[in-house]
C-alpha cells in the first residue's frame, strides 16, 4: 500500500491533498502564532516569544 | 495519501512540540519570567548597581538615574500573561505546552505536504534528508525571520505588530521558497530566482523603531534570542527526521 502511494504518478487529487494538509497546517501555525486574539495571544504567550513570533 | 499524511504530521509534530516545551523551560521560561519583572517595573535595569566607591571604571554612577528607569513599560496594549487574572503557574506552562504542541503540529503538517509534494516528483525523504528538510525549516521559519525581527523577551518595545507580522509570514515563505529553488531548481536561472528569494526579504528590510528603549539588560535579551534560535534548531531537525520516519517509513531510513 505504501508503495502504491509513494510511486504515484503526478495527480490532481494528489496535489489538491497536499494543498489541503498544507493550509490546515498553517491555519493552526496562524491561530497559534500570529493571530491577534486576546484570548489566544495570552496562552500561546510563552511559547510566542519562545519561538521567536512577532509578539505584542 | 491524506490518511497517512495527517497521522504523521501529528506524531511527529507532537514528539516536536513535546521536545520545544522541554527545552523551552530548561532553556528560555526564566529568562521570559525574570524579563517580565523588567517590564512590569518590579525590576529595574541598572537600579540594582553597586553603591559609589567601588573602584570598577565600568560601573554606571549611581547619581544618573538610569534611562531604563524612566521608561514606562507603556505603550503596551496588554497586560503580560502572567497577569491575566492571577492565572497560576500550572494553567500558564501548562498551555505553554499546548501551544507548542499545537505550532509544531501546524509546522508538521506544512512539512509533511512538503515532503508529499517532492514525492509527487518520485523524490522519496529518507530519514537522513529529513534532518535536511528540518534545517531548512528551520531557516524558513526561524532564521531568516530572526535576522530582522530577532525573538524578543517580553518588555521590549518594537514597531508595528501588523507590519512586523506581514514580514514576518513574507520572509518564511520567502525563505522556504528560495531553498526550494536552491535545491531542486534545474537552471540557473531558477536558482537565481532562489538567491534572490533569499536575499528579498532582508532587502526589503524589517520594520523597526528609530531607538532602543528596551527595558530588560542586554545581557539577558541577547541570551534569549541565542538560545530561542538553538531551541527552534534542536526541534526542527528532530521533526525533520522523525517526521521522514514516519511518512517514508522504515524500509528507507
Amino acid at each position: 500500500m505504501n508503495a502504491m502511494t509513494h510511486t504515484a504518478a503526478k495527480s490532481a487529487s494528489g496535489l489538491m491533498q497536499i494543498v489541503f494538509v498544507a493550509l490546515i497546517g498553517a491555519t493552526i501555525v496562524f491561530a497559534a502564532g500570529l493571530a491577534h486574539s486576546q484570548t489566544l495571544h495570552d496562552a500561546a504567550h510563552d511559547m510566542r516569544h519562545s519561538t521567536g513570533f512577532p509578539c505584542h | 495519501m491524506i490518511q497517512r499524511m495527517l497521522s504523521s504530521a501529528l506524531f511527529a509534530g507532537f514528539a516536536a512540540g513535546l521536545l520545544a516545551a522541554l527545552l523551552q523551560f530548561a532553556f528560555d521560561e526564566k529568562l521570559i519570567l525574570l524579563a517580565e519583572q523588567y517590564e512590569t517595573g518590579a525590576l529595574v535595569h541598572f537600579a540594582a548597581a553597586e553603591p559609589a566607591g567601588h573602584d570598577h571604571a565600568a560601573t554606571p554612577d549611581p547619581a544618573t538615574p538610569a534611562p531604563e528607569a524612566a521608561a514606562q513599560p507603556a505603550g503596551h496594549d496588554h497586560q503580560p500573561a502572567a497577569g491575566e487574572g492571577g492565572a497560576s503557574p500550572l494553567k500558564r506552562h501548562g498551555l505553554t505546552v499546548l501551544f507548542a504542541v499545537l505550532t509544531y503540529a501546524g509546522y508538521a503538517l506544512i512539512l509533511v505536504a512538503a515532503y508529499a509534494l517532492a514525492g509527487q516528483w518520485g523524490y522519496r525523504v529518507s530519514l537522513r534528508d529529513g534532518l535536511l528538510w528540518g534545517l531548512a525549516g528551520f531557516a524558513a521559519f526561524q532564521m531568516a525571520p530572526a535576522m530582522g525581527l530577532e525573538p524578543e523577551l517580553p518588555g521590549t518595545p518594537a514597531a508595528d505588530l501588523d507590519a512586523r507580522q506581514i514580514w514576518w509570514m513574507g520572509t518564511a515563505i520567502a525563505t522556504a521558497a528560495g531553498l526550494g529553488l536552491l535545491a531542486f531548481g534545474r537552471s540557473l536561472l531558477a536558482r537565481a530566482a532562489g538567491v534572490l528569494l533569499l536575499a528579498l526579504p532582508h532587502v526589503i528590510g524589517a520594520p523597526e523603531l528609530d531607538g532602543f528603549a528596551g527595558v530588560t539588560p542586554p545581557e539577558l535579551a541577547s541570551r534569549f534570542a541565542a538560545r530561542s534560535l538553538g531551541i527552534g534548531l534542536c526541534v526542527w531537525v528532530f521533526m525533520g527526521a522523525v517526521l521522514a520516519r514516519f511518512w517514508t517509513g522504515k524500509a528507507e531510513a
